[in-house]
């Protein structure tokens, strides 16, 4: 296991590093240069200076890519063009409202997925069953963007029980609260969750419907174990293999995901502040933002990958 | 062939998608030749129209019609699938067989390099482009043709690699077959049923990317029509003209479940081993 281990965590920093050197070379070693693409055509010869050297661009492009990888491992990171703040602070602020949103949206995706997909796999081809894998066909057609605004158009337009969008933070003092946060994001994590579930529990029912072929559990059922028993005991942890993996790779959409999902519900979260970085020409928000998300799917896919290995012991020798 | 037909004209979900799809290729290359109105035409003396008989599903806040711009919106969603699938069928097909059929480091780099392109969601490589190069339609077909690259070089080399250890192969290379004609000659028209699959739920995928970008402002640009774009604007409007924000919903949904039902149905048409276990 250590060695497996240690071969998954040597491949997660050779990513990092790669993925570190695109980002670098495809926001910093653009055509023309940085300071050009944020002032535009219209700039003068000294502010384009000014910026230039505001930015370090006078500095060779290996110094500066070596200062931007140091200073974000020390967890200090440039100041934000347009807000004048480290970026680090302007990502912190917003994965407050971030974070949150996709745990919540993850949580809802695995229980809306187990319990439809172990439902229909338990039902195998009755109405229930095709009902089930209908729904879950047109879930993956859905747009969340759509679905977002179809769910504003019915609770914040029709019903009234909740505004279309914002968020009153998670402080009394802000005019927000604990509750009052939670209830702003309940909508934008259905919307997330809603397609991400539909995948899910498609994979979860094939899954539990191969475990159900299996020889040990026609055993346990010889045993005189119940149905229910054997689902829950046998059939489901088995079935959570292939799973797991799906659920890793959805919550790297989910990631992505919250950056349209939070335009629709105007949430300040980090898609609202890259969004806004791209109408400022914020291009040193736009370098740190886009390095933080790619490490996420990075990281998310080396930790299902162990989890793999865990569930899943063969997995270990062929490392 | 006809025995394929008429398996595939029982299979129900293969046939409904068929219908979806062939709906929306029909009403794209009719917006080619006629819309009931100049989609881009402005007339605000009738915007927000309810639907008539001169404007079937009304207009929009510049009087717009919106069965006009639903049409060439088809025309644009087709576009962008066909050449973003297009991208990654090209360069990743290309990659997989490479990587098949030479092994060793060249495999791994490959593979790593494709590891490594999952990091770049079609929706960050499209914010990075268009933070430099602008938004555009352009930018966005890039991005999503990215992003395919290596969901096409992993499933080729899988496939490709189940094909050279078959016997016939073994027995092509014996007669003096190069690296290259096999590929050619056995293994690309053995794994084209996995690759026509994966196509057309790719194509799926990027008609929603597509859509999420323009929906962002990040894709088409005014004033070709757009559904993701029309979703966007509709929005300002929810409280005004909600059924403005449900049309291009609608089609976006009926596009990409058509698309869906017909990779199921391949799947299951030309894999019956895997029909059966589904």
């Amino acid at each position: 296991m250590l060695v497996f281990l240690l071969k998954r965590l040597a491949a997660l920093l050779a990513t990092l590093a790669v993925a570190s050197v695109v980002v670098f070379a495809v926001l910093e070693l653009l055509p023309g240069n940085a300071a050009e693409v944020i002032l535009g055509d219209t700039a003068t010869p000294e502010s384009l200076a000014a910026l230039q050297a505001r930015l370090g661009l006078d500095r060779p492009p290996l110094e500066r890519y070596r200062d931007w990888v140091g200073e974000l491992l020390q967890g200090r990171t440039a100041r934000s063009i347009s807000y004048d703040t480290p970026t680090s602070e302007l990502i912190a602020e917003r994965l407050q409202v971030t974070l949150p949103l996709a745990v919540m949206a993850m949580l809802l995706t695995v229980v809306l997925a187990l319990t439809l997909g172990v439902y229909a796999a338990a039902r195998h081809n009755t109405l229930a069953d095709v009902g089930v894998m209908a729904g879950s066909q047109l879930g993956i057609a859905i747009p969340n963007f759509w679905f977002a605004i179809l769910l504003i158009l019915l609770f914040a337009v029709h019903l009234q029980w909740v505004s279309a969008g914002g968020f009153p933070g998670w402080s009394a003092d802000d005019g927000g609260g604990l509750w009052e946060g939670l209830k702003a994001l309940i909508l934008p994590a259905i919307a997330l969750a809603l397609v991400q579930a539909a995948i899910l529990a498609r994979m979860t029912r094939s899954a539990v419907l191969e475990v159900m072929r299996e020889d040990f559990v026609r055993t346990a059922r010889a045993k005189g174990l119940s149905r229910r028993q054997v689902l829950l005991r046998h059939v489901l942890r088995n079935a959570m293999i292939p799973v797991i993996t799906v659920m890793g790779l959805q919550f790297a959409n989910l990631i992505t995901g919250t950056i349209v999902v939070e335009n629709v519900f105007v949430l300040p979260g980090i898609g609202r502040l890259v969004f806004q970085a791209i109408s400022n020409r914020d291009l040193v928000v736009v370098r740190d933002v886009v390095m933080l998300l790619a490490a996420v799917v990075v990281i998310v896919n080396f930790v299902v990958d162990v989890l793999y290995a865990v569930v899943d012991p063969r997995l270990r020798q062929h490392g | 062939m006809g025995e394929f037909l008429s398996r595939a004209l029982r299979h129900k979900s293969f046939v409904a998608g068929g219908l979806l799809t062939a709906l929306l290729i029909g009403l794209a290359a009719l917006s080619l030749a006629w819309t009931p109105h100049p989609p881009a035409e402005i007339d605000i003396a009738n915007k927000l129209a309810p639907p008539s008989a001169t404007h079937w599903l009304g207009t929009d806040s510049l009087g717009r019609d919106i069965v006009s711009q639903l049409l060439v919106g088809a025309r644009n969603s087709i576009i962008v699938g066909l050449v973003a699938v297009g991208i990654g069928l090209a360069i990743g097909v290309a990659l997989g067989c490479i990587a098949s059929a030479r092994r060793g480091w060249l495999e791994e780099a490959i593979m790593r390099a494709s590891d490594f392109t999952f990091a770049f969601p079609a929706l960050l490589s499209a914010i990075m482009l268009t933070a430099i190069y602008g938004p555009g339609l352009l930018m966005s077909i890039v991005a999503i043709g990215i992003f395919n690259v290596p969901v096409f070089a992993r499933l080729t080399r899988g496939a490709a690699n189940a094909v050279w250890a078959r016997e016939y192969v073994l027995a092509a290379r014996a007669a003096g077959k190069g690296g290259w004609r096999i590929t050619l000659d056995h293994v690309l028209p053995n794994i084209a049923s996995v690759l026509i699959v994966q196509a057309t739920v790719s194509f799926a995928t990027a008609i929603l990317a597509e859509a999420a970008l323009s929906y962002l402002g990040l894709g088409t640009q005014p004033p070709q029509p757009s559904w993701g774009r029309m979703l966007n604007e509709a929005q300002t409007l929810m409280f005004q003209a909600p059924m403005l924000a449900v049309y291009p919903g609608v089609a976006i949904v009926l596009s990409v479940l058509g698309l869906n039902l017909i990779g199921d149905g391949l799947r299951d048409l030309l894999d019956p081993k895997l029909a059966r276990r589904r």
